[in-house]
């Protein structure tokens, strides 16, 4: 196992006003027992609504944050204790901050990291090599950290935590604030990693294709508890989110209510826009295309996906 | 394994070194800013040894000018003036990354630190000393010994200059805006270090208070081996008191950043 969390728990005081001098001391639970474990090689996706306790999880992973509770334990080591040695094993990206040199060349990030974990001329240089080839930062290598685009950045980011060949990697939201071209390259190379050197991936992210490219796993944490463990199929047959077809019609037509495995969730425009809502365990886009379109003319069609806040949510609201 | 390999911490003094020469015009200022500040501390100080028929403390005009070119020029070496570097990334959360890197954080601190030092050195040192000497003239120590003890001596004090503001900006784990520390060290360090005047012109009682302190090493101690104030043991003994102060101080500092670091709270994303 590369990581084994067991009753894993972190309190945080806030304290409140209440009254000119009186001041109230809560305790609150950012994370509240959990328990979860990741094999070699695995990519799993940790999801949640903002403040649900992934980052406080990925920091008590990655030993920055002491545990008030519980027990964890990465590549066998105790994070809290043995930070330094961990560092060496596992790469982190987070999301909103940076790891990079600001004022200094990219290039130049790269080789005080490399002297920071002590690797070897030969074994970082072809890793760099192969990063840039596959990230395409080799335009903007020597262009310093602070004239960078986000995306030119985070592509940096990715390649810094990689360097030094980690088995795990941890990424708090590696695809904020990305383009949709550069979500997907950054995709297509975390993609490869696993695939080429079996890095086990570890990702909080609030992006469902994220998921859908990446994860064969998904964990759901909500208000510091684990709601959900298995694959994205799974959670969307739990909680059984729907698709919805939006079609446009060349004339008006009566509401469509009788599709077979939809459900027609509205009509618009006097029948000239309707939505169909499909269970994607029960029939696929095309059937329904073709039942449709064996009654009416269609202009045009969309089908929109549940977004991951809303599967989340469904979980809580049955 | 040892807390921090050489070549780590070459690299990480090469960053320092580099990351604040990329600013060259905030250097070009520095200098000029530095320079003639100088000649207004120099100014004063001629003035005072005039009154009071030609020396003051010790020094003599020459010795006075020799003063306050080394205190100027160490602004920027032992930096006298507020730096939040740390104490910012404590307040932003970003020594979360500081903390995921296999390298001990206050070693990576100070080698990158002393890397910093020698461009300041450089750049901001070496100028106005060799204005101040065309200028107004410098007097270069006679004794080989001061020439042995000096780059040990400037090292060290900005190995305690270090640790003293990496103790003020660790306050951040405990009270986030560190504005006040920061403005209370920066007045108390330039005075009893003997910046704005030489700890020799303190009263009695003041000149016990700063050498309690380990503001004197940061500051007047180098500048007494070049002016000849120290000289012989007496120079042996300044280095010896400035190496305790930096051992003593950079292992409070690592208790200090233990505790800190059990308490640690980074907040948002």
């Amino acid at each position: 196992m590369i990581v084994e969390a067991s009753d894993l728990r972190r309190d945080f005081v806030v304290r409140r006003k209440a009254g000119r001098l009186r001041r109230t001391r809560d305790v609150v639970a950012a994370v509240d027992g959990i328990s979860f474990s990741i094999g070699a090689g695995e990519c799993v996706g940790y999801i949640g609504a903002n403040g649900a306790g992934k980052s406080t999880t990925i920091k008590m992973l990655t030993g920055i944050l002491v545990p008030t509770s519980g027990t964890v334990r990465v590549c066998g080591l105790d994070p809290v204790r043995q930070r330094t040695s961990l560092a060496r094993r596992i790469g982190v990206v987070f999301g909103q901050r940076s790891q990079l040199w600001w004022d200094l060349p990219l290039r130049e990030s790269f080789r005080l990291l490399a002297a920071i974990h002590r690797l070897p001329a030969l074994q970082w240089r072809d890793r760099l090599d192969e990063c840039v080839a596959l990230l395409e930062t080799g335009p903007f290598l020597e262009t310093p950290v602070r004239q960078l685009s986000l995306g030119q950045r985070m592509r940096g980011e990715v390649t810094a935590a990689l360097l030094h060949s980690p088995e795990l990697l941890v990424l708090d939201e590696p695809t904020i604030g990305l383009d949709l071209l550069s979500k997907e390259r950054l995709r297509a190379f975390l993609a490869r990693e696993r695939r080429e050197r079996g890095t086990t991936i570890l990702l909080t992210t609030h992006d469902l294709p994220d998921i859908e490219r990446l994860c064969d796993r998904i964990l759901v944490v909500d208000h510091g508890r684990m709601a959900f463990d298995g694959t994205l199929p799974g959670l969307i047959e739990r909680v059984g989110a729907e698709r919805v077809l939006i079609i446009d019609l060349m004339e008006p037509e009566p509401a469509l209510f009788d599709v077979p495995g939809t459900t027609l969730l509205q009509v618009e425009a006097g029948g000239l826009r309707q939505h169909l809502a499909f269970r994607p365990e029960q029939t696929t886009a095309a059937e329904v295309v073709a039942a449709v379109s064996a009654r009416v003319a269609l202009r045009d069609l969309a089908v929109t996906e549940p977004d991951i806040e809303d599967v989340v949510r469904r979980l809580y609201q049955p | 394994m040892p807390l921090i390999a050489v070549r780590p911490a070459a690299v990480l003094a090469g960053s320092g070194f580099r990351r604040w020469s990329a600013y060259r015009q905030a250097a070009i200022a520095g200098i000029f800013v530095n320079t003639v500040f100088g000649v207004i501390k120099l100014s004063i100080l001629l003035g005072v040894a005039d009154s009071a028929g030609g020396r003051v403390g010790g020094y003599d005009e020459v010795g006075l000018s020799t003063y306050a070119w080394m205190s100027q020029a160490l602004i920027a070496v032992v930096v006298l003036f507020s730096w939040t570097e740390l104490a910012d990334r404590v307040r932003t959360g970003d020594i979360a990354v500081d903390l995921a890197r296999p390298v001990d954080l206050q070693l990576a601190w100070l080698a990158a630190d002393i890397g910093r030092a020698a461009w300041a050195l450089l750049s901001r040192g070496v100028v106005p000393i060799l204005f101040g000497a065309a200028a107004f003239g410098f007097r270069v120590p006679r004794d080989p010994t001061a020439w042995l003890l000096l780059p040990v001596a400037v090292t060290l004090a900005v190995a305690v200059s270090f640790a003293c503001r990496f103790l003020v900006n660790l306050s951040a784990f405990w009270i986030i805006e560190v504005r006040g520390p920061v403005t209370f060290y920066v007045l108390v360090s330039g005075l009893l270090g003997g910046h704005l005047i030489p700890v020799q012109l303190f009263p009695e009682w003041m000149q016990v208070l700063a050498y309690a302190t380990p503001f004197p090493s940061m500051v007047q101690s180098p500048i007494d081996l070049v002016t000849g104030q120290a000289a012989g043991s007496e120079a042996l003994l300044l280095v010896t008191v400035q190496l305790g102060w930096a051992v003593l101080l950079l292992g409070l500092g690592r208790l200090v950043l233990r505790r800190a670091t059990r308490r640690l709270v980074v907040q948002g994303g």
